[in-house]
């Protein structure tokens, strides 16, 4: 066990003291305490910091995001300590979830399917689909690469004097990429988590989810915990629902 | 300069001639300074600090005559001594007097996100608003000159304002006033050029300067202080002169073009996941109250 590792650990146990998640009997536990925390944690500071970001990246939205901050030099003054809350709150959560999110071979057979997965042919997600899906890892990864450009080209913005124009100019324009690679991710994220999976939202608000909600998105997962078979499970509670409406037939 | 923009153009009804037309033959002026006989007093110097009321600052002794290293926040005219030896192993003394340059094109102005932080007024003076400053310090990056001067109490930046106060009820800048030589000179952008050419013309002919000439950089469209120098070839000699000054391209192509469209593709991420979901409609859990799937 490393000591990042032993650090994380510690810090899942810390915390998890302290909150509670209650678990109804057809339901899951899906985020613990310590995973929700840190999730909303960085979503706050991630939101500051786009939004004071987005004020200062184009004359269009200066006049119209400013004065949420206080106006321009306010804006300009909070934007980079927002950022280092978002840095440090997603290190925590990088540390959390760099097991779950480690890319595997399912992941690119995954990818390969992913136009089934959008198009809502596949009703039941592939038994191989573990606790995050590929999609997922990826807007991880993604996340985690454009906070390491953002802190490496920030600060050379934050300090223009003493690290000259061309780092400036070079860190303005990677400064941009990540910001909209991040800004198009985060929409995506958004409707994943809201709207296009229904019952997805309550894993990050209560930490848990119903059991039909695992077999259907995380088959793999939902065998793990349960020790259970997804698909029968899943077939039985079809059945289920087709004899109490009888009428329909 | 309020006559300049309240020059009446035509009247309505009125017979007679515009009156006050051809007062003012040109509008944009020009700082001609002649650093082939600045002396290197610093009346120019103290003139700024003096007209622009700016609070003491200790400088840094390096060897030089130089007041200090740099412009500062609260010190905007300061005079570059440097020692150049020439090719025949002979000394020469430059004192080039440093302050903005008032750029035709500003790259202080393209780079600063902050609306109405910085303006240029139709005679070329470009001028910093402090009171919308946001402090980003992107001017800083976009002169091809450090001039622009972060004061990290206020969180502002500052640099010469060509003495727009002064000029916009019609006198000279506080350093051209302040001159004992004559090697600053203050008017029209075309009267000073004219100027600047017969000095440089008479430095070729007359004295033994081959290479003399004036520094009015067409890469940023010219600029509204010009130089008269011995050698324009080596403008890096006059204690950093660029002879080429560029304002980066991030703060051009960038700013106005890359900007605004990668913005908008970011943003059509939200309605893809609008009409997705009206489309497709959402990934319900499994099994859901029994149905079909209907095409269309």
């Amino acid at each position: 066990m490393t000591s990042v590792e032993r650090f994380d650990a510690g810090a899942r146990q810390r915390v998890g003291v302290r909150g509670r998640t209650f678990v109804r009997d057809d339901e899951l536990l899906r985020h613990p305490v310590y995973t929700r925390v840190l999730h909303w944690s960085v979503a706050i500071f991630f939101l500051l910091a786009l939004l004071s970001g987005f004020a200062i990246y184009t004359p269009w939205l200066f006049r119209l995001v400013t004065p949420l901050f206080g106006g321009g030099p306010m804006t300009r003054l909070l934007h980079p300590w927002f950022s280092l809350g978002f840095v440090a709150c997603f290190g925590l959560q990088f540390l959390n979830w760099l097991e779950p999110m480690t890319w595997t071979a399912d992941d690119r057979r995954w990818m390969k399917h992913l136009k089934n997965y959008v198009t809502n042919v596949d009703r039941l997600e592939p038994d191989y689909v573990d606790f995050f899906n590929a999609g997922q890892k990826l807007y991880f990864w993604a996340i985690a690469l454009s906070a390491l450009v953002f802190l490496l080209s920030g600060i050379p913005m934050w300090f223009p004097r003493t690290f000259g124009r061309t780092a400036v100019g070079i860190g303005y324009v990677l400064h941009d990429l990540a910001a909209l690679v991040m800004l198009g991710g985060f929409i995506v994220h958004l409707y994943e988590g809201t709207a296009a999976q229904p019952g997805t939202f309550r894993s990050m608000t209560r930490g848990a989810v119903e059991r039909r909600w695992a077999w259907t998105h995380h088959p793999a997962w939902y065998r793990r915990m349960t020790g259970r078979d997804p698909r029968a499970d899943h077939d039985r509670a079809a059945e289920s629902v087709r004899r109490s409406e009888p009428g329909r037939r | 300069m309020p006559t300049g923009t309240l020059q009446i153009k035509a009247i309505s009804g009125h017979s007679g001639s515009v009156p006050g037309r051809g007062v003012q033959r040109e509008e944009e002026v020009c700082k001609y300074i002649d650093v082939t006989t600045c002396i290197g007093c610093k009346a120019c110097e103290v003139a700024c600090v003096e007209w622009n009321d700016m609070p003491f600052q200790q400088t840094t002794f390096d060897n030089t005559y130089q007041t200090m290293p740099s412009t500062a926040w609260n010190y905007w005219n300061l005079i570059k001594f440097n020692e150049h030896q020439r090719d025949d192993g002979t000394l020469m003394w430059l004192m080039r007097k440093d302050q903005c340059m008032h750029c035709e094109d500003p790259g202080c102005l393209r780079a600063c996100p902050a609306d109405g932080a910085i303006v240029q007024y139709t005679n070329g003076i470009v001028d910093f608003q402090q009171e919308s400053c946001i402090g980003c310090q992107y001017c800083v990056s976009g002169c091809p000159f450090d001039i622009p001067k972060f004061n990290s109490t206020t969180k502002k930046v500052y640099k010469c304002t060509l003495c727009s106060d002064r000029v916009g009820q019609g006198l000279e800048p506080a350093c051209i006033k302040s001159c004992p030589t004559g090697c600053l000179r203050f008017g029209t952008k075309t009267d000073m050029r004219a100027l600047a050419d017969a000095r440089a013309r008479q430095l070729r002919e007359h004295s033994g300067f081959p290479n003399a000439g004036v520094y009015d950089p067409p890469s940023v469209n010219g600029t509204h202080v010009i130089y008269v120098l011995h050698d324009i070839t080596k403008p890096e000699m006059y204690g950093g002169l660029p002879a080429n000054p560029q304002i980066p391209v991030t703060y051009t192509v960038w700013k106005r073009v890359a900007k605004p469209i990668g913005l908008l593709m970011a943003l059509l991420a939200a309605p893809v996941a609008f009409f997705h979901y009206v489309m497709e409609g959402p990934k319900e859990s499994q099994p859901q109250p029994p149905g079909q799937d209907v095409p269309r």
